[in-house]
């Protein structure tokens, strides 16, 4: 994947991955955050710095809280917000998509946000987009979700501060999660001091070591000493495919119960990208519990995609100044 | 060029017209970032810790410009902290100097966005006597200075306030 996600000088003029990207860039999107965090004391919870631009939210594949949390941020920026959920057809998938685009940059858009089941996709629309245009990956198939990986990265650093030191264990259906790809990107550019992956086998990519994680298949192993605990989704759809046994037997082997918490630091974080599944991946009294900063993480969603879209929106205006 | 004691002065004299201004409103002190924010310290040790109603708000208007679609985002500062509601409050509103204006107008923008005031009073170290692109002046300004358009003044602080005048163009 190259980096025309980049302006020349370095600056973000789309969002596609995490992949490639430099410590400074994270953390400036992180810092962006936590200014826009303060405008939620506001009364009037908007700032009108993206006010004239309209951005689409462009969902080939359905995510309620993703395209809620992208839409609230547009608004929060004063921006106007279309939102289009368009179901892929089977066929020729490559010109409907182009078609929809060129339609869409008719209508002078200034940025899309798209979230497709099919890996590359952002990446495809970003390099035929017209150069004034801003493209957002909000997940495409198991590729990337690099707005979900900065949320997290911002969560962490809320309640760690500093990655170096930290201990973090991503749990569950690893191979197929492009939200744990994007974690496991920012999480090494952040320099974490041990990414550990854990699961089955089968849900684990074959690269893992060469990704620079540790791989566990024993989960009380796995945690052990850990200080941030994300938990992954398990998507049914495997279930079907032979991958698993079956959801009462993965949750004794890799649900997260106040047991196994335990093998974990006393005062470690557990994360969920959402939506959870109740007692297949994680037990209730864990999500609710103490410990969970689950709901946090939604919240935070909002300012990171604030500070993803007025940085991108600000790097186009910056080049059109230099020009 | 205007030196430390200079400032002091220039300082106590804002103090004594806000306490005649505001004296009887228990008025709330914001400063704008960066250089406001000096100055709004700098006068509430004048006025003693009791003459203010909360400590001091900050405002961070790098979101209000005016100049997104020209050149982009502004470098960071910190965020804006106002920890008081403004609703039906006198405020003085604080910054080091006014040139065109547009940073009070983004201010007042952010202000309005926290409730609605009863009143605010503008108060800068210093007033640029041209220059001025909107109608906004100060109530209360330390020193009105003349200076030519290319030439700048900036507020510095290393421990210490200074005042420098930048006559290079190319130095923001």
């Amino acid at each position: 994947m190259t980096n025309n996600q980049l302006t020349e000088s370095g600056r973000l003029r789309h969002f596609l991955t995490i992949e490639g990207l430099k410590r400074p860039l994270l953390t400036e999107i992180m810092d962006r955050a936590e200014q826009f965090s303060s405008i939620s004391h506001q009364q009037v919870k908007k700032v009108p710095l993206l006010r004239g631009k309209t951005i689409v939210n462009l969902f080939f594949e359905n995510s309620t809280r993703t395209r809620t949390t992208f839409e609230l941020a547009a608004k929060r920026l004063s921006a106007d917000v279309m939102n289009l959920n368009i179901s892929t057809s089977a066929t020729s998938k490559g010109e409907s998509l182009l078609d929809t685009l060129h339609n869409l940059e008719s209508m002078h858009s200034d940025m899309f946000v798209v979230r497709h089941n099919q890996s590359g996709a952002a990446e495809f629309i970003a390099q035929h987009v017209a150069p004034h245009v801003s493209v957002i990956n909000a997940g495409d198939g198991c590729h990337a979700h690099p707005t979900q990986a900065m949320l997290d990265m911002f969560t962490i650093r809320r309640h760690k501060h500093h990655f170096p030191d930290l201990r973090v264990a991503i749990v569950g259906d690893i191979l197929h999660s492009r939200v744990a790809r994007s974690q496991i990107q920012a999480l090494a550019i952040l320099g974490v001091g041990e990414i550990r992956v854990i699961g089955p086998k089968t849900l684990l990519p074959t690269d893992c070591q060469s990704l620079g994680v540790h791989v566990y298949h024993d989960m009380e192993e796995g945690l052990h000493d850990v200080d941030v605990v994300i938990m992954l989704r398990l998507q049914h759809e495997r279930m079907q495919g032979a991958l698993l046994p079956s959801a009462r037997e993965y949750f004794k082997r890799y649900g997260l119960t106040e047991e196994k918490l335990r093998c974990a630091k006393p005062d470690a974080i557990v994360m969920h990208p959402g939506p959870i599944n109740r007692g297949v991946e994680i037990a209730s009294t864990v999500a609710d519990g103490p410990q969970s900063v689950i709901l946090e993480q939604v919240t935070h969603g909002i300012a990171i995609r604030m500070a993803v879209m007025s940085m991108t929106l600000g790097a186009q205006s910056e080049q059109e100044a230099q020009a | 060029m205007t030196t430390a004691t200079d400032i002091h002065a220039l300082l106590q004299s804002m103090a004594e017209e806000i306490r005649q201004q505001l004296g009887d409103k228990k008025p709330l002190i914001v400063g704008i970032h960066t250089g406001g924010i000096w100055i709004a310290e700098a006068l509430s040790d004048l006025l003693g810790a009791d003459f203010f109603d909360a400590p001091l708000g900050t405002l961070n208007i790098a979101y209000y410009r005016d100049d997104f679609t020209r050149i982009g985002m502004h470098p960071q500062v910190a965020p804006s902290d106002l920890p008081f509601s403004v609703d039906d409050r006198h405020l003085l509103l604080v910054d080091d100097v006014l040139h065109s204006g547009r940073t009070v107008r983004a201010a007042l923008n952010e202000l309005f966005d926290y409730g609605r005031p009863a009143s605010v009073t503008l108060a800068v170290l210093i007033e640029r006597e041209e220059g001025h692109e909107l109608p906004i002046h100060a109530d209360i300004a330390g020193q009105s200075i003349s200076l030519a358009a290319e030439q700048q003044i900036k507020l510095t602080n290393d421990g210490k306030l200074q005042l420098e005048i930048i006559s290079d163009g190319s130095s923001k």
